[in-house]
């Protein structure tokens, strides 16, 4: 089971990095790795759509923003981090 | 898959609106009713939806050279089945919302339904059809992790088509997809993979509860190595 789970997570990490490799050198002045969300707003705005409604906030620089992921990926690491230790010292017991 | 703010029309934010409020209303009763019969469940719960924390806050690089996100809704969708998806689903889309201007309030509904109902019904289907044909839970799980994913995705190509139909429903849902779905396909993938990491910690400490919900058959739970 550990070492399925390092296969499975070697396996993540290439497909994550694969495409850093292949293009290696480009950036988002080149056109790359921008977000499919915004290509899929662009599209909208492309019909000549306005938006009707704004954010009630946005955070106001690119740090900030960054700031909120990691604190969204920080709560959810710590809950399942918690959860598998408390299972595994549980088990431990019995 | 995150719709953002003001990018539907009202019609359709309200359309969605209908469509995913029964569903989470539901979510919630049966929540409160699994917890009700067994409280050992809450951890799960918790679990899953920290599992879709996670995960969408992961923007990916992808082959294709653009970045998206996984969705996280396959491991919830497993344990839960899709209503309660929808109620974790729309935690986690409030949050990036509110704080993170990612998503919106006025396309909750819609940015729900893909990633909270539909998407994450159909991995679930995708999960059933594997256990009843005996392919065990791992194979079960990461094509239900894959399926909500890549699903998720399609949905809102149909959403964005269905409100913007230019030239035609046909063209426009074509056009959404190729924006969407090439960049999704090795992320949902990466998701799948991760999922079933998780799934397999859930094997080794939390069988007792899987083997309880029916999830798993006995064949399923690993021997000792935990």
């Amino acid at each position: 089971m550990k070492h399925e789970n390092l296969i499975l997570l070697i396996l993540t990490l290439i497909i994550v990095i694969a495409p850093m490799v292949i293009y290696s050198g480009l950036g988002e002045d080149q056109g790359y790795f921008g977000g499919a969300d915004d290509a899929g707003s662009d599209a909208v705005s492309e019909t000549g759509y306005k938006p009707w409604f704004e954010s009630f906030w946005e955070p106001p620089s690119g740090e900030i923003e960054s700031l909120l992921f990691a604190v969204q990926a920080a709560i959810g690491a710590i809950i399942i981090g918690y959860a598998v230790g408390y299972w595994k010292g549980q088990k431990k017991v019995e | 898959m995150h719709i953002m703010e003001g990018f539907l029309p009202p019609m359709w934010c309200l359309i969605w609106y209908i469509v995913m409020i029964p569903i989470v209303g539901y979510g919630l009763y049966q929540i409160r009713k699994m917890v009700d019969e067994n409280p050992d469940i809450t951890a799960l719960l918790a679990v899953s939806g920290a599992f879709m924390f996670v995960l969408s806050s992961l923007k990916l690089p992808s082959v294709t050279g653009s970045c998206s996100h996984p969705c996280g809704n396959g491991l919830g969708v497993a344990l839960f089945g899709p209503a309660v998806t929808g109620v974790l689903a729309t935690i986690v889309l409030l949050f990036q919302a509110l704080l993170l201007a990612h998503g919106g309030i006025t396309t909750l509904g819609a940015n729900c339904v893909s990633m909270g109902i539909v998407g994450p019904f159909v991995g679930w289907l995708g999960y059933k059809a594997c256990q009843k044909a005996g392919l065990g839970s791992k194979v079960s799980i990461f094509i239900c992790a894959f399926l909500a994913d890549i699903v998720t995705y399609v949905v809102t190509s149909i959403q964005l088509a269905l409100a913007f139909p230019i030239p035609n429903l046909g063209a426009a849902i074509a056009k959404f997809f190729v924006i969407f779905a090439p960049t999704q396909l090795p992320l949902a993938i990466a998701e799948a993979l991760l999922t079933l990491i998780i799934w397999n910690t859930l094997l080794s400490y939390k069988s007792d509860i899987l083997l309880k919900l029916n999830l798993i058959n006995p064949q399923d739970v690993p021997s000792g190595d935990a």
